[in-house]
């Protein structure tokens, strides 16, 4: 068992730093905070990856393709919803990064 | 350690520590997006990396990376049109689908490491990915679950079947004796993960139907926490850093977040998880004692004349603001009074929306800038010199019984919007609230209710204070 040793270090470590970032985050970024670190659990994609190496067999391949699928949505549309609505939030004073903002809403509108 | 193997051993390491300076940012909506950025940055590293020592370790078949290149391709098309299409009301489910598919994922990571290695997984593998197959399809059911009941295509209320404990106990056992004969019947390990996969699907089930509609951002949050344990476990059977320190970072968050939401609806986490109230049902507990009083109605004109002549107005948004897609028409009247000189905040409930910080998220579309979005601790010693509280779509989180003990909502933080000088309500009926109870605030002599949809009546109000204006 001694190989998991160093791993479970790093787990509890990463829990506290977790519990300690987290609890500083204010309620307003609550939602896109949920939405974030549940993009952030998308990594299994790496895990999917590596297993990639091993499989030869028609149920590994189902497998992968699966895990690929749900994977890849997980972090690929977590990601990108949280963008989205990380951009809504703005400040009444006017922000340095507003010229980005006008940026991504003529994207938009083109892309529409 | 091989060359290779180390350089991605640091790699993931750098993805873990950008995935921790991420959320840091998110601190601040000043900073959150950026925040959010340098988390993609870091997972898109560790994806490159992941490929890199895919190719330059080798592997057995071409067919398996094709199929792996085809499912990130189609799921990365399925993320983008979801998150691209959906509403903003929405969002819980959409958070808790791809809660869905990281849990499912993340017990398939498992399942494939127990079933396909090559002379039999060794116990520490079987430990791990067995936790993270039990975790992982749990969270798979019970996400698909919450999101359906979000949606209103599972039933909101409490569905509890007959002897439901028993049952709980049964699938539970089931569940753990299947995991501890995986581990130590190495003669049948194929047959054991799967009933355990099997006997954890039925548990998410079991465990998320009793739970009423109310309950499910709590709901998600834990489940959020339970993919993150589970990717984390997966990380631990196939010994890769970045999912175990990303797995963490999950847990974390959503246990933190959990014990936050359950404190702001001042349930303890282990009674909102065992299902009951969140339905409705704590109605009978109530009756007879309702509220002494009549309540008082207004009309559009002359909420109008309260809001222009005010000093100060605090809106108090609710759900039901979001339900009648009203709350471009509150900052439109927000914009209009501010205009005008009048001071307008918006107070935001810890719970208010179906999620924490929702109402933030809905607002902040609707172009409200977010220094004018104020928490419960921060605007409550501000009602007092309110001229006018305008409450819309908002019902149990106003509640004064709430200081009182003995009532469903005892206890439960709320805004004092009893103490502004005026209280106007914007309500679509008599009805209830969630937690089943008359709200005492429609009967004080300071309230004057508007019945109607929000957004009709908001529109007339604009439309009154535009001719008081001009």
């Amino acid at each position: 068992m001694s190989s998991l040793v160093v791993p479970i270090t790093l787990f509890i470590l990463a829990l506290l730093i977790g519990v300690e970032v987290i609890g500083k985050v204010p309620a307003t970024l609550h939602t896109p905070l949920m939405s974030g670190a549940n993009s952030i659990h998308g990594i299994v994609i790496v895990g999917v990856v590596l297993v990639t190496a091993d499989a030869d067999s028609v149920l590994g391949y189902i497998f992968i393709f699966l895990a690929a699928v749900l994977g890849t949505m997980n972090v690929v549309g977590g990601y990108v919803v949280t963008d989205r609505m990380l951009e809504m939030f703005k400040s009444s004073k006017p922000a340095k990064g507003s010229k980005d903002s006008d940026k991504a809403a003529a994207k938009e509108e083109a892309a529409q | 350690m091989s060359v290779i193997d180390t350089i991605a051993w640091f790699v993931y390491l750098l993805a873990a520590v950008l995935f921790v300076v991420g959320l840091h940012d998110m601190n601040s909506p000043k900073t959150a997006r950026q925040g959010n950025r340098i988390s993609a940055f870091g997972m898109i590293l560790a994806v490159i990396m992941a490929f890199i020592s895919l190719f330059v370790k080798g592997f057995v078949s071409t067919t398996a990376v094709i199929v792996l290149v085809v499912g990130i391709a189609i799921g990365a098309v399925a993320g983008v049109l979801s998150a691209k299409k959906v509403k903003m009301t929405d969002m819980p489910q959409l958070v808790s689908v791809f809660n869905t598919v990281g849990g499912g994922a993340a017990a398939l990571v498992a399942l494939n490491d127990i079933l396909t290695s090559k002379g039999g997984p060794t116990s520490v593998v079987l430990v791990t990915a067995g936790l993270g197959i039990v975790i992982g399809s749990v969270t798979f059911t019970g996400s698909l679950i919450a999101a359906g009941k979000l949606q209103g295509i599972v039933p909101g209320k409490p569905l509890v079947l007959p002897a439901q404990t028993l049952w709980n106990n049964v699938v539970i056992l089931a569940t753990i004796v299947s995991f501890v004969l995986l581990i130590i019947d190495h003669s049948h390990t194929g047959l054991w993960a799967i009933l355990a996969t099997v006997f954890a699907m039925i548990y998410g089930l079991l465990f998320v139907f009793p739970i009423g509609g109310a309950d499910m951002p709590v709901v998600i949050s834990v489940l959020n926490a339970c993919t993150g344990t589970a990717v984390a476990m997966s990380g631990l059977a196939i010994d890769n850093v970045a999912l175990i320190v990303a797995g963490a970072l999950v847990g974390a968050a959503g246990v933190t977040l959990s014990v936050l939401m359950a404190k702001a609806m001042n349930r303890p986490l282990t009674a909102v998880l065992s299902g009951g109230f969140g339905g409705g049902n704590a109605a009978a507990t109530s009756e007879g004692e309702g509220p002494e009083g009549t309540m008082r109605e207004t009309t559009a004109d002359d909420v109008a004349v309260q809001l222009v002549y005010a000093d100060k107005v605090i809106f108090v948004p609710g759900f039901g603001l979001a339900q009648a897609q009203a709350q471009r028409t509150l900052a439109d009247l927000g914009e209009l009074l501010k205009g005008h000189g009048v001071q307008v905040s918006y107070a935001i409930h810890p719970v208010a929306g179906r999620m924490p910080g929702h109402m933030n998220v809905l607002l902040a579309e609707a172009n409200v800038p977010y220094e004018e979005l104020i928490d419960l601790d921060d605007i409550n010693p501000q009602f007092s010199s309110a001229n006018v509280a305008l409450v819309v779509g908002a019902n149990d989180v106003t509640n004064p019984a709430a200081r009182r003990p003995g009532t469903p909502v005892s206890g439960m933080p709320i805004l004092d919007v009893d103490q502004a000088q005026n209280v106007v309500v914007i309500k679509r009926g008599r009805g209830k609230g969630y937690a089943g109870i008359e709200n005492e605030l429609y009967f004080e002599d300071n309230t004057q209710m508007l019945f109607g949809d929000a957004k009709v009546e908001l529109q007339d109000i604009i439309a009154a204070v535009k001719e008081l204006i001009d």
